[in-house]
């Protein structure tokens, strides 16, 4: 298969592989946003429970190598970080940045729900509620409508479907490749007519051919790479390639005039029930293309940008019966970006020794994740304290924001 | 009321439906219900058994493939062959789908499909793992269809010890820690010899009670050691690729789960709790609200909920009576159609308007990858969304028209598109559509603008 890789066969490709992405745009900053106004936001959400326990070995824990058994890293296969934490040896690019300072690990970080369940855990991860149904519409969208009164904003997402995590008030329109709208053609004109006084169909179908004008200039960066082998999905390298594309492809959006400031990426496929390491060696390769495709694709913007990496949940400490681990409570979080201030594990290890594990299974938790996306969006974004409290993660004014990432 | 027969429970007019509906709307609907179960697709007819071994064999060939090096007489060979064996197994997958979308297409009992397509939703397995993928076909035909206007708990036993579920969710594996497969496991320094809670978490989580009714870590790894030994053949076993409880898997012991206790031994426990778990007054309610939010409206009225919970209850979970309750409930003919038409309704439904069915994959699979459906592909043992939110999104809306030009482009010069609308819609056709239909400059204009109406997308 050598067939040219264009946008559409590229997130084509990238549907295939379980990733898409999708960005929530600001506009029009007024003069005095200064800085704020070019200071860029990426959420990464791995879903189905991505075992922290791989994505940073603590192979200094006394207790690692005995809970892990057959999966387990040894210290000469991890790429370390410090005495106790290696990094799998996929996340080469996470390494490189965490060299120059610009990624941390956050080793124990759980949201606040405990039910082990990823339908509810990617709910309240995604709606920054203390718990199921608090909230119906996501914290990014929130966060955009908290920034409202200061800055015009504007949504958008790249998938054909937006997650929850985008959805809300603040309209995100929503793109993928295919083929161009002809605009000599009368049929959008008389759909936009037929659809005048419909709430739902009214405003999207308006939102969707605005958004494929843009599309087009988004692109242009990529169609001056040059076109290249569509890879195979069935490999690893392949599929890889992808992922890095579609990274500078986001990347691309984010740095144009007008582009998103705001932007989420959805990994699929860590549910790791069972043969593990070679399942989540995939997925974590491609989570690094993605991440080295995205700072290729911002360029100098790379200084500006934040970027954090969370899951729904952890997984067991203990390997399970087929070679695998079941729904656990903690894992990693990854924070990188030219942004990032340079420091060690943020929050504490709470060790793996059989006493200190969530009801003696999972990696106990030590930081509620809120606290971290709270501290970013306070210092990165400039979001107001009482705002972050209140409206953007209801009710969790307990919950302190990490202070001094950025 | 012909037209919500044909459009909100069945999956879009075809020619002459609405017609033959009204005179008896609900009528219509209630000889669709029938205790021999659902239409079965026309495709190959191979068993899950069959299927998986097929799956097997290609793929030790390609375990054999890979451990051959380059320069070998027969590597290009055994290359060729292991690729036909892929695209083979490919091929089964995507005519698997293909036949259900033509009987979807074709049928005139479209009542007793969306029926069944509800329960394949509720019981999603997915072909994003490779050996379920050639199971899923098979899945829906023994383990679902046969079962969907039979009791409850039949079609939770079935989907519970199907090969599909039970590798999708990776039962097939899953050991007591006890068992004397265990100790055996653990004489041969076998590591992957152990509990796999998978199955026994989304059974509670999606199949029955749900997330909200209460259950503890300890009841999901309790009904775990409870479904050890359910399993299936190995390739070289007699009952390859069937349904097999191995005694010597199952983990040894009375337990406990939501509070009731299981002294039963072998594979008689596990039935127990799924009994258990399918006469739940939770499960009940759980399940009638979802079948109310896939036939009626993203938020139903509580007293339909009310209504299917109460027939549910009475009749143990006899789902022909549940059926018959959703058609006799007035709440699910309000005229205002609040659903909003998935990918895969959308698309049989267009076929349906023009008394047609899809003829290939390639005609059906791009444009419902392209939507965000892609076939048998499910994102998560959740299954697809069916709320609005998901599907009317900017995108998807830009991405409908497209192939509805393309769609146009193909099949209008042939129609009369004044016609087409009445009987795809009937009293459902408002005037500004019409209008609009009958002022399109061309056919195909005018056959576009009806598969893009509001009310062509609702039902």
């Amino acid at each position: 298969m050598t067939a040219p890789l264009n946008r559409r066969t590229l997130l084509g490709l990238g549907a295939s592989l379980g990733v898409s992405i999708s960005f929530l745009g600001t506009q029009a900053f007024a003069a005095s946003e200064g800085d704020l106004a070019r200071k860029k936001l990426v959420v990464i959400i791995c879903r189905g429970g991505m075992d922290g326990l791989s994505v940073s070995p603590p192979v200094g824990d006394a207790n690692y190598a005995a809970l892990r058994g057959s999966i387990a890293l040894q210290r000469d296969q991890v790429q370390m970080l410090d005495e106790t934490f290696g990094l799998h040896p996929e996340l080469k690019t996470v390494y490189a940045l965490a060299q120059k300072g610009q990624a941390r690990i956050a080793p124990a970080i759980a949201s606040p729900d405990r039910a082990r369940s990823h339908f509810e855990a990617q709910d309240v991860l995604e709606t920054g509620s203390a718990k199921v149904y608090g909230a119906e519409t996501g914290w990014l969208n929130r966060t955009l409508e908290a920034l409202a009164p200061v800055r015009k904003v504007e949504g958008l997402s790249v998938g054909t479907t937006a997650p929850l995590i985008l959805r809300g008030k603040v309209q995100a329109a929503s793109w993928s490749p295919g083929k161009l709208v002809d605009e000599t053609a009368r049929l959008p004109g008389l759909l936009q007519d037929l659809y005048k006084s419909d709430p739902l169909l009214g405003p999207a179908f308006a939102r969707g051919l605005e958004t494929e004008a843009m599309a087009e200039t988004a692109m242009a960066g990529m169609a001056a790479s040059g076109s290249m082998a569509a890879p195979d999905p069935a490999r690893n390298r392949g599929g890889a390639e992808t992922a890095r594309k579609l990274g500078s492809t986001l990347g691309g959006f984010m740095t144009q005039a007008g582009g998103p400031q705001i932007a989420a990426v959805s990994l699929d496929g860590f549910d790791t029930h069972a043969n593990q390491p070679g399942q989540i060696a995939t997925r974590l390769s491609y989570m690094d293309a993605v991440l080295d495709g995205l700072q290729q694709g911002l360029g100098a913007e790379w200084k500006n940008t934040v970027v954090i990496a969370v899951t729904e949940f952890g997984r067991t400490a203990r390997v399970n019966g087929t070679g695998g681990t079941d729904h656990g409570t903690a894992s990693t979080g990854v924070i990188l970006g030219g942004a990032l201030k340079p420091g060690g594990i943020v929050g504490d290890w709470p060790g793996l020794a059989d006493k200190a594990l969530f009801e003696n299974r999972d990696t106990a938790p030590t930081l509620d994740m809120r606290g971290l996306f709270k501290g970013v969006l306070a210092d990165h974004l400039g979001v107001d304290r009482a705002l972050l409290d209140r409206k953007v993660f209801p009710d969790s004014a307990d919950v302190k924001p990490v202070a001094g990432l950025v | 009321m012909a037209a919500i027969a044909a459009t909100r429970f069945g999956l879009g007019a075809r020619p002459g439906e609405i017609e033959a509906a009204k005179a008896d709307p609900r009528g219509f609907l209630l000889a669709q219900i029938r205790r021999e179960g659902a239409d079965v697709p026309q495709d190959d007819g191979e068993s899950a058994g069959t299927r998986f071994e097929q799956m097997r064999a290609y793929q030790q060939q390609r375990r054999a493939e890979r451990q051959k090096k380059d320069g070998e007489d027969d590597v290009k060979t055994a290359a060729q062959a292991f690729m036909n064996a892929q695209r083979d197994l490919r091929e089964k997958v995507g005519a698997d789908f293909l036949a259900r979308a033509r009987l979807g297409a074709a049928t005139p009992a479209a009542f007793r499909e969306r029926w069944t397509l509800f329960w394949a939703n509720h019981f999603t397995v997915s072909a994003t793992k490779q050996l379920t993928s050639v199971l899923i076909g098979p899945f829906e035909r023994e383990a679902l269809r046969p079962h969907v206007f039979g009791r409850f708990e039949s079609l939770l036993v079935a989907s519970s010890t199907h090969p599909a579920m039970l590798t999708y969710l990776d039962q097939a594996q899953s050991i007591g820690p006890n068992s004397r497969a265990a100790q055996f496991a653990a004489r041969r320094r076998n590591a992957k010899a152990g509990l796999n809670e998978n199955l026994a978490r989304e059974i509670l989580e999606l199949h029955t009670v749900g997330v909200d009714a209460g259950y503890t870590q300890a009841d999901v790894t309790e009904f775990a050691r409870a479904l050890t030994g359910f399993s299936l053949g190995r390739e070289q076993e007699d009952r390859a690729g069937q349904f097999l409880f191995r005694e010597q898997a199952h983990e040894p012991g009375a337990r406990t789960i939501l509070g009731r206790h299981y002294g039963e031994a072998g594979m008689a426990q596990g039935l127990a709790v799924l009994r258990d778990l399918a006469a739940d007054r939770r499960t009940a309610r759980r399940i009638c609200g979802k079948i109310a939010r896939h036939f009626v409206a993203d938020v139903p009225p509580p007293s339909l909920v009310e209504r299917l919970e109460r027939r549910w209850l009475e009749t143990g979970g006899d789902l022909a009576a549940v059926a018959k309750a959703l058609v006799e409930s007035p709440e699910a003919w309000d005229p205002a159609p609040a659903k909003f038409k998935t990918p895969y309704e959308y698309t049989l439904s267009t076929w349906r308007l023009i008394g047609a069915e899809p003829s290939a994959i390639e005609r059906l699979a791009p444009i419902l990858t392209s939507l965000g459906q892609k076939p048998f592909s499910a994102p998560s043992p959740k299954g697809w969304a069916e709320d609005a939110q998901t599907w009317a999104a900017p995108d998807a809306l830009i991405k409908r028209m497209q192939w509805a030009q393309g769609f146009a482009a193909a099949v209008a010069d042939r129609a009369d598109p004044n016609a087409l609308a009445r009987s795809a819609l009937g009293e459902r056709l408002t005037s500004p559509v019409a209008t609009a239909i009958a002022r399109a400059e061309t056919r195909r204009e005018a056959f576009a603008l009806l598969i893009m109406s509001p009310e062509f997308q609702r039902r």
